[in-house]
């Protein structure tokens, strides 16, 4: 083999917040300091593994360690859900990559996060909080035993609103009807910081369209190298091809075309499948014989 | 020795190599040239006439004494042979397979004005390969310097480049983004051209030069340049991080699943092994037909790793003509062998959308070359009325790369206006202890191009932090009597063999 890099990429703590989503926390002393609020790494688990980029939900320079928020969807992500424990490492961990979010002079903000979205929009709350601005925090689940980092939220929240698909925490609705809450509270919103699964973003810069209130959302289109090298990541905005990896991962949400994105992260959906159906039958395997 | 060779007593064919058939290549991701045997490389050796002009030594971008070795070759000292290219270069097994010969050593060589010309990079890939398999390395005698230097890229300049300042006693820390060392050797070069396991074995001898390799770690991102040569404490650095960022045309249909770029689809394939998907977890769908845009040495790599990945039917679109296709001859005579089609003066179109976000065709016209652009090629000119389509699932665009903004993103260094790195003469950027070479200053070009501008650089390096420059045996008259300014007989150049 050829030389490696001597850093392992120690996993030192994890938590599973539910069946599916699960946060690992990683050492890498140097992208700890170098990480900024919108940045995102590329992680490799294992040597046949894929590139799978990952945007940054936590960091923390005095521990030496990046935090990353996985949902369990693919073969990847459950293969890593099911073997990386504190002390394991991941294979390679590539990062901070892309342009840091642009924090602005706003003094009013609402940072809105779905799903897997809630973690990497914390930054970003935390950053315009120590900053002096009002934050108001929008957090989307599908029901109440997916939420987590309620605590984290409310420590650099003005506002707090948490929104559930079923009601069974919060207010019954998607992040979209928190917004409206939070806009018809407040006349001096500056700024919305959107981060979630396509179609969620998409709501969300609908809702602030009309009313000109400038929002920015993360991408999360496929990638390989996360450098700008392959192209693979191109997305839509204002008619334009950018790259993810290097232009973004955050746009200006009125001019992204998410159609565009939607199509294009169902690049390989027939591969993924047969992977996942691949990799559940092998797994099954064993636990039939034993 | 034997009497002196003339152009009449020398083997009148040049030797062939041996090349597995191409329809049973264009299957398997084997290589396709098998390299000389003993016998082949002995009797090659002799079609070298040892003139007094050598310009194949001139013709090569690095100045490999190449009669010299040659002339080991004949002698069956292979090891001396070795010796010779290592004195000059340090991947010949690469540089053997994947230089253009036939524009550089062999394009001037004397034999060519009257027979085809030595096959110089059979030859070299023989002896280096024989290296490879005989475990020979030749660490040289290293006399710390105490300075310490930072490679940025671990491709062919930044490979060359730390070699050349580990060479001069420097401590060398070599930084690749991606999970491998190797730059477009391991990511671009598919393996039926440049095996990987050729690749490691380049990369092994730079580490036991005591160069170190930090992978995954992204220059700009985690820590920037300026960093590099003030708190980190490296007394220069060299940029080789090529030149990335893939063209597209901004024809419509560019952004339907199913069309992507010569470097995704290569990085997947090679570097991923998204060829031995589903036992490597990246995949790669490229369906039954292909079309690939363009005409370069990248534009073969894909059409070939299509056909391998078992594409029925593979295509190649140029708007010029074959004599302007800008790949090496042999590699537009392989991917002919192995079946490729080829569209010469079609110009695409369009992408055509199958409904469901896929590709259904690409609508493309003939063309007629007219007058010499800005480039010194014929432009094309649209025929009337000939527009047709070409069915197919995959539309791969191999025409090119614009700069990378990383660097450029993340640090103060002067760039063009095209936004590759701007440097002098001596390749010195704009900040101080800086320098920049290869595709990231030049735009894309070949290996041994970049491998050239590597070594350039460590020469200007080399007096910026006034070291000893031990490589003016290239640059001076090829007078064989010193190298690295030294008398033959007392080098400070020790061989060992390391097992």
């Amino acid at each position: 083999m050829p030389p490696q890099d001597a850093s392992s990429y120690e996993i030192v703590s994890r938590e599973d917040f539910s069946d599916v989503t699960y946060l690992l926390e990683v050492r890498h002393p140097e992208m700890a300091v170098a990480a900024r609020p919108g940045q995102f790494v590329i992680v490799m688990a294992h040597p046949r593994g894929e590139r799978i980029p990952l945007t940054l939900a936590d960091f923390d320079p005095g521990r030496g360690t990046i935090t990353l928020v996985v949902q369990a969807v693919g073969k990847t992500t459950r293969e890593m859900q099911r073997d990386l424990r504190v002390g394991s490492s991941l294979y390679a961990l590539i990062g901070p990559m892309g342009e840091p979010s642009h924090i602005g002079p706003a003094k009013k903000v609402v940072c809105v996060g779905g799903g897997l979205g809630v973690a990497p929009v914390y930054p970003q709350a935390r950053v315009y909080h120590e900053r002096g601005a009002y934050v108001i925090g929008v957090i989307g689940f599908r029901n109440k035993d997916l939420v987590f980092w309620e605590d984290k939220f409310r420590a650099v929240c003005d506002e707090f609103i948490v929104c559930s698909d079923d009601g069974s925490v919060g207010m019954k609705g998607l992040v979209t009807a928190g917004i409206e809450v939070a806009l018809s509270r407040h006349s001096d919103i500056e700024q919305l910081i959107a981060i979630g699964p396509p179609v969620m973003m998409r709501g969300c810069a609908e809702v602030t369209r009309q009313r000109k209130i400038p929002t920015v959302v993360s991408l999360n289109p496929i990638m390989v190298d996360g450098t700008g090298m392959c192209g693979g990541c191109r997305v839509k905005v204002a008619d334009r091809i950018r790259f993810a990896c290097v232009d973004g991962p955050e746009f200006d949400a009125h001019q992204v075309d998410f159609d565009d994105l939607m199509f294009r992260l169902a690049r390989f959906k027939p591969e993924e499948k047969a992977a996942l159906e691949r990799w559940q039958q092998s797994c099954r395997m064993p636990a039939a014989v034993s | 020795m034997a009497k002196k060779r003339t152009i009449r007593t020398i083997p009148q064919e040049r030797t062939p190599m041996t090349e597995r058939a191409p329809l049973e290549r264009a299957r398997t991701f084997d290589e396709v040239a098998c390299g000389y045997t003993l016998e082949q490389a002995l009797r090659e050796s002799e079609r070298c006439l040892r003139c007094p002009d050598e310009p194949c030594i001139r013709g090569c971008p690095v100045g490999i004494d190449i009669p010299g070795f040659i002339a080991r070759i004949g002698e069956s000292d292979l090891r001396g042979a070795y010796d010779v290219l290592t004195d000059t270069t340090l991947l010949p097994a690469v540089c053997g397979r994947v230089c253009p010969q036939e524009t550089q050593c062999e394009g001037v060589c004397t034999v060519g004005d009257t027979l085809e010309p030595v096959a110089i990079g059979r030859l070299e890939r023989f002896v280096g390969d024989m290296a490879i398999s005989e475990g020979w390395s030749n660490i040289p005698f290293i006399e710390p310097s105490g300075k310490k230097v930072a490679i940025v890229g671990s491709g062919p300049a930044g490979m060359a480049c730390a070699a050349d300042m580990a060479k001069a006693g420097c401590s060398v820390t070599v930084y690749e983004a991606f999970q491998q060392p190797g730059g477009v050797l391991r990511y671009g070069i598919p393996d039926f051209r440049l095996p990987n396991f050729v690749v490691d074995q380049e990369v092994e001898k730079l580490a036991r030069l005591g160069i170190t390799f930090r992978c995954n770690t992204l220059v700009g991102r985690l820590f920037t340049v300026e960093r590099m040569v003030t708190e980190m404490g490296f007394d220069a650095v060299f940029i080789g991080v090529g030149a990335g960022a893939p063209v597209f045309t901004g024809i419509g249909g560019e952004s339907l699943n199913g069309v992507l770029s010569a470097n995704e689809l290569l990085t997947r394939c090679n570097l991923m092994r998204a060829r031995d998907f589903p036992e490597y977890d990246t995949p790669i769908a490229i369906g039954r037909r292909v079309v690939v845009v363009g005409a370069g040495n990248t534009a073969m790599d894909a059409l070939r790793v299509c056909l391998r990945l078992g594409a029925e039917s593979v295509s190649c679109v140029y708007r010029r003509s074959r004599a302007e296709a800008p790949a090496r001859g042999e590699e537009l005579h392989h991917a002919e062998q192995e079946g490729v089609r080829f569209e010469w003066l079609t110009d695409p179109i369009e992408i055509l959308d199958d409904g469901k976000r896929g590709v259904r065709a690409i609508r493309c016209r003939r063309v007629e070359l007219g007058e010499a652009d800005g480039t010194g090629r014929r432009r094309p000119v649209a025929v009337e009325g000939s527009e047709f389509e070409i069915p197919c699932d995959t539309v791969v665009f191999a025409i090119g790369t614009s700069a990378n903004p990383v660097i450029g993103q993340t640090s103060k260094l002067a760039l063009d206006d095209r936004g590759y790195i701007k440097v002098d003469e001596d390749l010195a950027t704009s900040m101080a202890g800086v320098f920049a070479g290869g595709d990231i200053v030049t735009g894309a070009a070949t290996v041994i191009e970049a491998m050239g501008a590597g070594r350039k650089a460590a020469r200007a390096m080399k007096r910026y932090l006034g070291l000893r420059d031990t490589d003016g045996v290239y640059d001076d008259a090829q007078d064989g009597e010193l190298l690295f300014g030294i008398a033959d007989g007392q080098r400070n150049h020790a061989r060992l063999v390391v097992a």
